[in-house]
């Protein structure tokens, strides 16, 4: 298939360019390969949805931690033990059973990257960049979220200053649960906003 | 069936899964991890990495107007390359000549060494 073809094509000479690009670097003395082995090893194993959803759960069973969540979530992430290296300021938007929230950004790809990792490859594609500000509703549905026409949706862009987080709803059903097995239903696109929390019972993340 | 499905290809489409692949190929990590290593190094800020990735997906966009699925050939990492690039050759830091001849170089390579 020609369309292979063409990808592969392009794959090989971008990946010829970055391992130019990286040699160079590291006879300029600009930069060690072992920085650039540690950053991909971070966002790899370290940082990912995992940390949010310690987050949403925590708030969850813990009203003043949430009340700090909406306030400071960057203090409120530090309570968990996760730093957050970018300058950007986090936000979290919190659904109720009047609002649901739904991340983009519109220009390239800025995320909470703290707290979910980077982000999934269809956040970066100019479909959804593009559509979910136009007819939300509709891009939701595609992900298998119907919303009632009661429900406001409030689409957040993300910007150098200021990332998003969505605050889900607990779900029903969820009374007695620990706050590990409660984290365990948030998955990190019910924090972007396109999917609500597992049910409990239905395994999340897997 | 692409490899690269769209939120609008149905509902199994978007990977819902957390642990989706991170990188789809070893060079993307490779030219992530530069980037955001050269920006913890101090080399520039990540603002200015920023506007350089919004310019080259601006410009991508104008070049394929209407194009919005991944069969039109869109690569978030090309993008992110190509703006890396660019920066480094606007800073000084890597002149866009050395880049062409280094990899040139490496393109000239026999078989079994292009990895």
């Amino acid at each position: 298939m020609s369309h292979r073809d063409h990808h592969d094509h392009t794959h090989s000479e971008q990946a010829l360019r970055t391992e130019a690009l990286e040699s160079l670097l590291v006879e300029k003395g600009v930069l060690q390969a072992a920085l650039i082995d540690a950053v991909v090893s971070r966002y790899e194993h370290d940082v990912g949805p995992m940390l949010g959803a310690r987050a949403v759960a925590r708030a969850w069973v813990d009203a003043e931690f949430k009340q700090l969540l909406l306030r400071d979530a960057k203090g409120a992430f530090r309570e968990l033990g996760i730093e957050t290296v970018e300058d950007a300021r986090v936000v979290v938007a919190e659904n109720t059973p009047q609002v649901h929230n739904v991340v983009v950004c519109t220009l390239c790809s800025c995320y909470p990257w703290a707290v979910l990792g980077l982000p999934p490859t269809w956040y970066k594609e100019p479909a959804y960049r593009s559509r979910v500000v136009r007819e939300p509703r509709a891009v939701l549905r595609e992900f298998g979220l119907g919303l009632p026409e009661s429900t406001e949706v409030r689409v957040w862009d993300s910007s150098a200053e200021v990332r998003y987080l969505v605050l889900p709803q607990r779900p029903n059903g969820s009374q007695g649960l620990s706050q590990e097995e409660l984290a365990g239903l948030v998955t990190r696109d019910s924090m972007i906003g396109t999917a609500l929390p597992a049910a409990p019972g239905e395994q999340a993340g897997a | 069936m692409s490899d690269r499905e769209l939120p609008d290809s149905g509902p199994a489409a978007p990977p819902r899964a957390n642990g989706e692949l991170v990188f789809e190929q070893p060079w993307e990590s490779r030219a992530f991890g530069m980037a955001v290593a050269l920006h913890e190094q101090g080399l520039f800020a990540w603002d200015a990495f920023r506007e350089q990735l919004i310019a080259e997906i601006a410009d991508w966009e104008r070049a394929h107007p209407g194009a919005v699925t991944a069969e039109a050939g869109y690569r978030y990492y090309d993008r992110w390359l190509a703006a890396l690039e660019k920066l480094l050759a606007g800073t000084g830091i890597c002149p866009k000549a050395d880049l062409d001849e280094r990899a040139s170089a490496y393109a000239a390579r026999p078989h079994g060494h292009d990895h």
